[in-house]
């Protein structure tokens, strides 16, 4: 699909990117974080599964090689632009009008505690159509009712095509609540990201 | 999961604290709101109620507000949470502790005890378990009973297995329960030196002087405000050079404790109280 006027426009207003994704993400995100440059103007969120107490290499492979400041979210932490955040593994993480961080080690959810749920949907309500926010590949349906809050609240929402993602349940599902209003394959994605 | 019931507004969870606070006393006006309104639209899923509901139940029935205080509060927890902190802890605090001939510890926030019989193994192992008392507070009465009875499931103890491993510990999780079918219950002595009450932070004051509090995964669900305001309350009640741990992705931002507390460990959130 080629990238119409509407996409381009609401991808330059969005204040906030939020990247959600499990298994089969990290690929793509990793990418997209290479891809950013230094002053991409916006905050940037990263939502991705992973087991607690394992220390993977993901955060300080992402900050070897991000353009962009890139922090682990600590509690009441503020989002500033050109930084990207991931959400530490074992919380869930919330965002407060006054645009800060509340972590939050209630129940997972999807058996999943980060839940990209939780946090697109706080997102939603804060950011309202300032927002863009993609789903990629993924084996499990976290990621597709916050989306679906993105959508009615405004945002601009996208899914990694699931005949393009290692894994197309996460995808699949947010199509199927007709969450996603663009379907993009991972070219595209990052395409759009450099407009 | 879709949802059945309304999804409850900034300005209707501003009522909901208001209406508890009016009747029950209870103040969580300066709880993060993104949380609460997730524990406010949960409950209400729970319980099948729209927002009227919700407030006409609240006001007219004071036996359903104790089950709202339960689900309002997170009170997740396991032990041996971030095995690195009990690692550190063990190095870095646990020598301190030893110099005292009697230590007390409170675990502020100690929903069902977890927190409190993982610092039990660890003072054991220490071999410090005689000369140390910990008391564990929460608001909630119902958590208090299940940390005062020490009994989870079997199922739950197992899966502490890779965080007790993880840590570090001597011999496995299961050495320190007695199992019964599908239950397993602390081992009597690491009991012994505990004790259980009501505490609320927002409220309630010294009780006494310690030389360590831990107050983990706590923290996260209060604004900056009441975070320093229970910081004072920590300072106070700690003996001087008193050991502060919170939690792993917590930390003290203001210049003015950043003064009070000396940070011993940067990544596991462990202070010291320095100054008078």
């Amino acid at each position: 699909m080629a990238l119409d006027d509407n996409i381009v426009q609401r991808w330059r207003n969005s204040d906030l990117l939020l990247l959600g994704g499990s298994a089969g993400s990290f690929k793509p995100i990793y990418h997209c974080v290479k891809l950013f440059p230094k002053n991409l103007n916006k905050t940037v969120i990263i939502i991705i599964h992973r087991k607690k107490n394992f220390f993977s290499e993901i955060e300080k492979l992402f900050a070897d090689n991000s353009r962009m400041m890139m922090r682990e979210v600590t509690d009441k932490d503020v989002l500033n632009a050109n930084t990207i955040y991931i959400a530490p593994a074992n919380y869930h993480t919330l965002i407060e009008k006054d645009k800060s961080f509340s972590l939050d080690v209630s129940e997972a959810i999807w058996y999943s505690r980060p839940s990209i749920d939780v946090t697109f949907e706080s997102a939603s309500e804060i950011y309202k159509n300032r927002c863009t926010a993609v789903l990629f590949s993924g084996a499990n349906p976290d990621g597709a009712e916050g989306l679906l809050k993105l959508r009615h609240k405004g945002a601009l929402t996208i899914v990694q095509d699931p005949d393009d993602a290692e894994m197309r349940e996460m995808p699949q599902a947010a199509i199927a609540l007709n969450a996603a209003e663009y379907t993009l394959n991972t070219k595209d994605i990052f395409e759009l990201f450099q407009k | 999961m879709h949802d059945s019931v309304e999804t409850i507004t900034a300005p209707q969870v501003i009522e909901i604290i208001d209406l508890v606070k009016q009747i029950y006393g209870f103040d969580f006006g300066s709880y993060t709101k993104a949380s609460l309104k997730r524990r406010v639209t949960r409950i209400m899923q729970l319980k099948k109620l729209q927002f009227y509901d919700l407030k006409h139940i609240l006001v007219n029935d004071s036996g359903f507000f104790q089950q709202f205080l339960e689900e309002i509060t997170v009170n997740v927890t396991e032990m041996f949470r971030d095995p690195s902190f009990y690692s550190s802890f063990n190095k870095q605090v646990i020598p301190y502790l030893a110099s005292y001939p009697h230590a007390k510890i409170w675990c502020a926030g100690c929903s069902s005890g977890e927190e409190v019989y993982s610092l039990a193994i660890l003072l054991q192992q220490a071999g410090l378990r005689k000369k140390s008392f910990i008391y564990g507070t929460d608001i909630n009465t119902e958590c208090l009973k299940e940390a005062r009875k020490g009994i989870y499931s079997l199922r739950k103890i197992k899966s502490y297995a890779e965080n007790y491993q993880l840590a570090g510990l001597e011999g496995s999780i299961t050495d320190h329960f007695t199992i019964l079918y599908d239950a397993a219950s602390i081992h009597s002595e690491l009991k012994q030196n505990t004790l259980f009450s009501v505490h609320n932070l927002v409220s309630d004051n010294v009780f006494n002087e310690f030389q360590l509090i831990t107050c983990r995964n706590v923290f996260i669900y209060f604004e900056i405000a009441l975070q320093e305001w229970i910081l004072d309350l920590f300072y106070q009640s700690l003996a001087p050079l008193g050991f502060l741990c919170l939690g792993a992705k917590e930390t003290i931002r203001s210049d003015n404790f950043r003064k009070k507390f000396k940070v011993i460990n940067q990544k596991e959130n462990i202070y010291q109280k320095i100054g008078s």
